[in-house]
């Protein structure tokens, strides 16, 4: 019994160490090696590049993201980051209802193109109702109708060394001492051609509101939320997008996030 | 495991001290450290993760015009000051300093999880997940290492419960209680039970709600969402299964501290175990096999 008790007493001191010992914890040690551009860091995205390539190897490049019932959408769209963007030309465009909008197909193709919003709904469309995830973690189910981005890059023949698309947006997402930031994005050529990756024009039904990203959106159903620029005006293909922003391939990604978001 | 008992324990005379035998494969204890520092940074970058959206949700979808938030954790102004806020399935706990609201005195601010208990420190949900996503695959290769050397070695007939098990888990119950431990080659039925449903039910869990949750995961294998009952009850599932994990780890420590830390620790280490004396009665030794 003596011996129970001395094991009981050496069991509350040690466990009561223990435990102090995890709260004294803190986990700012790892801040700096983690920031942009350190060595760990740059190694540990290594694992983005890993799970890209894993995952078209399983999905390829006609693996279709869920689409879901009428009975499925149950609230409006969350619209989320710029809701209603206070640039003027945008607000030129819009007190126009975007008559005088139009999307530029440039870069490495052999077609430039400009078309119109009426010009996009003339062509055949895709109506989809998919699940929107937001890399912070929420979802929303919503249908979407659109111009087939493959449609578009067909029509404008991407020059053989393109290798990525990239979206030109027409709000200003960060005002810094350094100017003003509008945000861009880019995708590969494989979720450039996906079935499902359109140029949304139309929400429930509905020509697309300003908060989710009127008049055009980018699609990219198998990706999360941030790859998917609104308030589009600009279609680029690049060879590479070294020169774009701070050339991680995207407004997120120059602030950190993966430039692969399939996960 | 299964090794050699040694003659040197039999030299020494006063405190009465087993034999050292060799308990642990180089595998085992190669995959339960990669296991360990993995658990640890995705449990810190998880809830870095949560913070960007600190509620759970049951459905497919996160509800904002109508209501399937089943966990919430948050700050909110009050007559007493700002509070920091746990909900659980409708019922509000104030967690103020820890859960929703932490920092220094006077200079709190509203985050769910606290600094200290994130990776990194302060907010940066992009970070946290190329920090969450290298350790999952860490994890991931890991377990897959520690199934075939597991299955190569026979390791895995160490997790087996056996009727003998069963039939002594009322008594092993009774023995952790009263913290009397048998230093033995073979794990104790509740040992069983916890290792193997950590290796076989909450790490896979996690893995397949991860996958549950990536949306081109999800065009591979939509049936998997599906299953769960939708991304958002995935998310719920995965964040649920890390409270369990977070649970099993604290427990391990508690255990590991009463069983005598050093010998647990060198055991897991080196693989060499300090058992018990051979008891008198022939009941306890259950030594091999």
């Amino acid at each position: 019994m003596a011996r129970l008790q001395i094991n009981r007493r050496r069991f509350l001191a040690s466990a009561g160490l223990g435990a102090s010992t995890l709260m004294l914890g803190g986990c700012d040690v790892f801040d700096d090696q983690l920031r942009v551009g350190s060595g760990l860091r740059s190694f540990l995205e290594g694992a983005n590049d890993l799970t890209h390539r894993a995952q078209r190897l399983l999905a390829g490049s006609h693996a279709m993201a869920q689409e879901y019932a009428e009975s499925d959408i149950r609230q409006p769209m969350r619209p989320n980051g710029v809701t209603a963007p206070s640039d003027s030309v945008y607000k030129g465009l819009l007190g126009n209802d975007f008559a005088d909008w139009r999307l530029n197909v440039t870069g490495a193709v052999e077609k430039p193109l400009t078309l119109s919003r009426d010009q996009l709904i003339a062509m055949p469309s895709r109506t989809q109702i998919t699940r929107h995830d937001c890399v912070e973690g929420w979802s929303c189910i919503a249908k979407w109708t659109g111009t087939p981005l493959a449609l578009v890059l067909d029509e404008a023949r991407p020059k053989p060394q393109a290798a990525f698309v990239v979206f030109h947006c027409l709000d200003t997402i960060e005002k810094s001492l350094s100017g003003e930031v509008k945000y861009y994005g880019s995708i590969d050529l494989v979720d450039a051609y996906h079935p499902q990756t359109i140029l949304a024009y139309g929400l429930n039904g509905r020509l697309l509101p300003v908060e989710n990203g009127a008049p055009l959106r980018v699609r990219v159903e198998r990706q999360l939320g941030y790859k998917m620029p609104k308030y589009i005006h600009t279609i680029e293909l690049v060879e590479s997008f070294a020169a774009l922003g701070l050339g991680r391939g995207g407004y997120w990604e120059d602030r950190g996030y993966d430039w692969y978001g399939g996960i | 495991m299964g090794g050699q008992a040694e003659s040197e324990a039999a030299s020494k005379g006063a405190p009465a001290r087993g034999p050292l035998i060799y308990r642990q494969f180089a595998w085992t204890r190669l995959t339960h450290w990669l296991w360990a520092a993995s658990l640890f940074f995705l449990l810190l970058s998880g809830l870095q993760i949560f913070n960007a959206r600190p509620q759970l949700y049951i459905g497919k979808e996160s509800g904002f015009h109508y209501d399937n938030t089943v966990f919430e954790i948050g700050a909110e102004r009050t007559v007493a000051g700002d509070r920091g806020f746990t909900d659980i399935l409708g019922y509000r706990f104030d967690t103020t300093g820890v859960l929703g609201l932490s920092g220094p005195e006077g200079r709190m601010r509203a985050i769910a999880f606290p600094s200290w208990a994130t990776i990194t420190s302060y907010y940066d949900l992009g970070t946290a997940r190329v920090v969450h996503f290298f350790f999952a695959w860490a994890l991931g290769v890991t377990m897959i290492a520690w199934l075939l050397a597991s299955l190569l070695n026979g390791h895995w007939r160490d997790l087996k419960l056996t009727g003998r098990d069963v039939r002594g888990l009322p008594r092993d119950i009774l023995d952790h209680v009263r913290l009397r431990f048998h230093h033995t080659r073979d794990y104790n039925t509740l040992q069983k039970i916890a290792y193997g449903s950590v290796l076989f039910i909450m790490l896979p869990l996690m893995i397949l709600t991860g996958f549950a949750m990536s949306p081109s995961m999800n065009a591979v294998i939509p049936f998997l969402t599906d299953a769960f009952g939708g991304r958002q009850t995935a998310r719920t599932i995965h964040f649920v299964v890390m409270v369990l994990l977070f649970g099993f780890f604290i427990v391990h420590m508690l255990m590991i501290l009463a069983a005598g830390p050093l010998n647990e620790l060198r055991s897991i280490v080196t693989g060499w175990y300090r058992t018990d004396p051979p008891a008198p009665d022939a009941e306890t030794a259950k030594g091999s096999r």
